[in-house]
């Protein structure tokens, strides 16, 4: 069940055009900023919304020829959409039901779906009697009872509130592992992806700006979206030897040896902030004003303009030690020890 | 019956596609609100009279000939009712979402089978209030019956026209009559105005 597609659609001036593939058993997330297309993507995987121009190949199967129905995908929509005058039985059954299975078989097919997510004891219940997480997993049934080739997960823990966000996400790991065939999981939280997929894809603007696996993905971002989604300080610059030159003519000093075109990141816990000039060890030193200062966590994050705009955690016990205010001006190190470099 | 049949697909039609031409359908759809109905039976007479054009081609093709016969009182009711129905259907599958019809296409629903078994009995109130209100309209009707049927008792002859006879012959049985139409009509709009109307 590998899915391997090319997906181009126009729309307006916006324009999607991807990769996605994806292997029997892999979770795959879609993650990107709202507007990314996203869930544009998703649509024409599920035969939603016409392609432009591309293909999509599951399993040796052209899936963009076919309609909707014939695809055999399993989505979980963003709002689950469960048919309001349908038990939730009922709505695990559709499947069935539309695939030729007879009433009486679709339901105790559905009946072991809905034991399986652990609503055994809501089988009658109509949706609107359901709790957010109830919904989800009857959402996530109905998809599944359809024995799809691939499924397809449309932000599918958005709308829980963050408690029962936790325990959802924990079951739809253990249901997504059992599922044999390749999923596709849009989400714009990063959590939810580093959890639950094995292989990241990064769109912005319709494009896909990067691939790779969790580890990857957070210790080397490539885009200043991912950057801040992962929490480092990222620029991009021309190495040569252990020196960075950024554009603007600014110089960071780096632990490891690169040449050429060269991103360098490093985390906000890693800049010290002094009043005056320090002297002493690091290599990197420069003037920084401070712009705005907000919370994060236990520490606070402070942003700082100068000659490359930098963020830095310092604890509250340091800020009202160094006065931190917008418009005060004092000096950013960074050890050369925590830059770290990579190609471009 | 006839209306339910021809009006919800039609209602569909014109919420669900874009096609050109579709407000002209629907002008021609809501042309009998508008018109008197006298106007529109000489309208029915006209197109399907014997000498009408598409009458005169089912005369000479099927022997069959609509103009006073039981048949075309059901024509010429379903004419000045239907756009009743066409107008309260077509205003729920808007308010439908639609992608409860594409949620059911990915588990395999053809678009008949998602029609039938989620669009239908979302809509199913809107529909009821279409019909009784189409209902309601063929109840009442009078002048394209009149026209287009005539008043042949027992064969064409509505209740409507028997009333109107009535009056000119029979004033106290014009007023037994008028009385037990306004009867059945009052209590069936009661009984299913709370279950299905306000609904």
């Amino acid at each position: 069940m590998t899915l391997s597609s090319s997906i181009k659609i126009k729309r307006g001036d916006f324009t999607l055009d991807i990769e996605l593939t994806a292997a029997p058993g892999e979770v795959v997330a879609l993650l990107g900023p709202n507007g990314a297309g996203k869930t544009t993507a998703l649509r024409a995987l599920a035969g939603l919304l016409p392609l432009d121009d591309g293909r999509i190949d599951l399993d040796g199967i052209r899936l963009d020829q076919l309609a909707p129905e014939q695809r055999r995908i399993g989505v979980v929509f963003q709002d689950y959409l469960l048919f309001p005058h349908l038990t939730a039985l009922d709505n695990v059954a559709f499947g069935p039901r539309c695939h030729g299975v007879p009433r009486a078989e679709a339901r105790q097919q559905a009946q072991g779906w809905l034991a399986r997510v652990g609503l055994a004891e809501h089988v009658r219940k109509k949706p609107r009697q359901l709790s957010g997480g109830q919904a989800q997993r009857v959402a996530l049934a109905r998809a599944l009872a359809g024995e799809p080739r691939m499924l397809l997960l449309d932000e599918p823990l958005a709308a829980l509130d963050a408690r029962t966000r936790l325990d959802t996400r924990a079951q739809l790991r253990g249901h997504l592992t059992a599922f044999g065939g390749a999923t596709i999981l849009v989400t714009h939280d990063p959590l939810d992806a580093l959890m639950l997929a094995d292989r990241l894809v990064i769109i912005e603007d319709g494009r896909v700006v990067q691939t790779g696996d969790a580890a990857t993905i957070t210790a080397q971002p490539r885009t200043d979206y991912v950057a801040r989604l992962v929490g480092l300080n990222l620029y991009r610059g021309h190495a040569s030897g252990s020196t960075v030159r950024l554009p603007g003519g600014f110089d960071l000093v780096t632990a490891a040896e690169e040449s050429g075109e060269v991103f360098v990141a490093f985390p906000p816990s890693a800049v010290a902030l002094y009043p005056s000039r320090p002297d002493g060890s690091p290599r990197n030193t420069w003037p920084a004003t401070v712009s705005t200062v907000s919370r994060q966590g236990d520490a606070l994050r402070i942003e700082l303009g100068g000659p490359i705009p930098v963020a830095a955690d310092v604890t509250p016990a340091a800020a009202v030690h160094l006065g931190l205010e917008p418009g005060r001006e004092l000096w950013a190190t960074v050890k050369a020890t925590e830059v770290r470099s990579y190609r471009a | 019956m006839v209306c339910l049949i021809l009006g919800v697909p039609l209602a569909w039609v014109l919420a669900r596609t874009d096609f050109p031409g579709r407000r002209l359908v629907r002008a021609l759809v809501t042309v009998p609100l508008v018109l008197p109905p006298v106007v529109g039976g000489v309208a029915l007479l006209l197109v399907f009279g014997r000498r009408g054009l598409v009458g005169g081609w089912l005369d000479q093709n099927f022997g069959v000939s609509l103009p006073f016969t039981t048949a075309g009182v059901v024509v010429a009711e379903a004419f000045v009712a239907m756009p009743f129905l066409v107008i309260a259907v077509e205003g729920a599958l808007r308010g439908a979402d639609a992608r409860y019809e594409e949620a059911a296409a990915t588990l395999g629903a053809t678009r008949w089978t998602a029609f039938r078994r989620v669009t239908l009995p979302l809509i199913a109130p809107g529909v009821a209030a279409g019909a009784v209100l189409c209902w309601a309209r063929a109840l009442g009707e009078f002048g394209a019956t009149i026209t287009f049927a005539g008043n042949f008792p027992g064969r064409t002859q509505t209740m409507p026209l028997a009333v109107y006879l009535a009056l000119e012959q029979d004033v106290d049985a014009a007023i037994v009559l008028s009385l037990v139409l306004l009867a059945v009509s009052v209590g069936i709009l009661a009984a299913l105005r709370d279950k299905w109307v306000a609904a």
